[in-house]
């Protein structure tokens, strides 16, 4: 008979995500670039949105984006009509981004681009709510969408991303009239878990509330820029 | 399933200290701890763990997950509840948000039992 022997590590599961995620972290503190990571079930309006985005912000802000949930090479053309670099990102059959495939991207960018000229970086993530949650690429703030078609009860099922969340968006509001959704009881159900994120309703269709949004992201971009030594939100 | 993933960040992690090791000791069990409130499901983690260490170092090893359950603190109340998870995270005595959690977060690999032979090929015959 042989003894057993214990060893003790206690290292989390995630440790060489973690490692990598914050690897990239600081090159994009090194170029004075925010990183969001945008994350949402498939179809809420990620890519709509982003569209939206870089045509009302790229006249003050240097914007890249970093495409990791391509249903097809059009979603990425169709970003690049607004005249960013979009680094498209082959997942696999990975349901969620890691880190060391948005570092790819990243080296990409830093090869291809000066990267210091860019303020701002979008990562589009695999549409899926439940893992990309759990695993950060190097982003300073997690921005979580949910439409108004997926029912009030997702942010107690799936209450991780929305309680990782920096700033939630609650899309497709034009929709609100034909739906029998209690808009009220999704803010309510994110505040039990969430006291302090940012809820902001949304139309990528109309444009409603889409003032709001950039406000928040023009004050990220600012913030980080001032105090360049932060990182994360405030 | 990205307890696939889970599962090969865990076994790189293993393979780090295995390495480590002079002796490349027998692994006979890997001790997790996971938390209710993660993302990962350990009927699913067990079934990777399963298929992907077929053929290798860990082969034959077994994969103990301890879960553990998702506890918070109330300010308010200054007590600790458990929330039904999917159902209601609030306090259930004053309907406080969950905004302090106590347990339910971890994803750790916890500790590593093995033998003290070496490989089984220097045995003595
Ligand atoms: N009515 C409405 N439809 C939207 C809105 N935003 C996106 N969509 C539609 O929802 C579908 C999925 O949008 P997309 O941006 O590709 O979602 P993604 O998978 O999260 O990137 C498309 O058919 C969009 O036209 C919105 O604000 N209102
Ligand atoms: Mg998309
Ligand atoms: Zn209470």
């Amino acid at each position: 008979m042989h003894q057993t022997f214990d060893a003790a590590l206690e290292i989390n599961l995630l440790h060489a995500n973690q490692e990598g995620a914050d690897h990239n972290r600081a090159h994009f503190d090194d170029w004075g670039i925010t990183c969001f990571n945008v994350m949402s079930s498939p179809g809420a309006g990620k890519t709509a949105l982003l569209e939206r985005t870089l045509a009302a912000l790229t006249h003050d802000l240097t914007i890249a984006v970093i495409e990791g949930d391509m249903t097809t090479e059009l979603d990425a053309d169709r970003l690049r009509q607004y005249g960013v670099p979009v680094i498209a990102i082959n997942t696999g059959r990975s349901c969620h981004l890691d880190s060391k495939m948005v570092s790819g991207g990243i080296h990409r960018l830093a090869h291809e681009y000066n990267p210091a000229e860019f303020d701002l970086v979008f990562v589009e993530n695999v549409g899926n709510l439940v893992c990309p949650a759990e695993f950060e690429v190097g982003e300073h703030a997690k921005v979580a969408l949910l439409s108004i078609t997926e029912g009030d009860d997702k942010p107690l099922k799936y209450p991780v991303m929305f309680q990782e969340a920096d700033c939630l968006l609650l899309t497709k509001m034009d929709l609100a009239p034909h739906l029998d959704i209690d808009v009220e009881q999704i803010v309510a159900n994110v505040r039990q878990i969430n006291t302090h994120v940012p809820i902001l309703p949304v139309s990528a269709k109309t444009g409603a509330g889409l003032e709001d949004w950039f406000h928040w992201v023009r004050a990220q971009v600012h913030l980080r820029q001032s105090q360049p030594s932060l990182s994360g939100v405030l | 399933m990205h307890e696939t993933d889970m599962t090969k960040a865990l076994i790189l992690t293993v393979r780090d200290w295995w390495l480590s090791q002079p002796e490349r000791p027998q692994i006979s069990q890997i001790h997790l701890i996971v938390g209710q409130f993660t993302c990962v499901e350990p009927a699913s983690l067990q079934f990777a763990f399963e298929v992907q260490t077929r053929d290798t170092f860990l082969a034959g090893a077994k994969l103990v997950i301890q879960e553990t359950p998702l506890i918070a603190f109330c300010h308010c109340c200054q007590q600790e509840y458990r929330p039904e998870i999917g159902i209601r995270y609030a306090c259930p005595s004053c309907g406080s948000p969950m905004d302090d959690i106590r347990s339910g977060r971890e994803l750790k690999i916890d500790r590593i039992e093995y033998a003290a032979q070496p490989a089984p090929a220097t045995v003595e015959s």
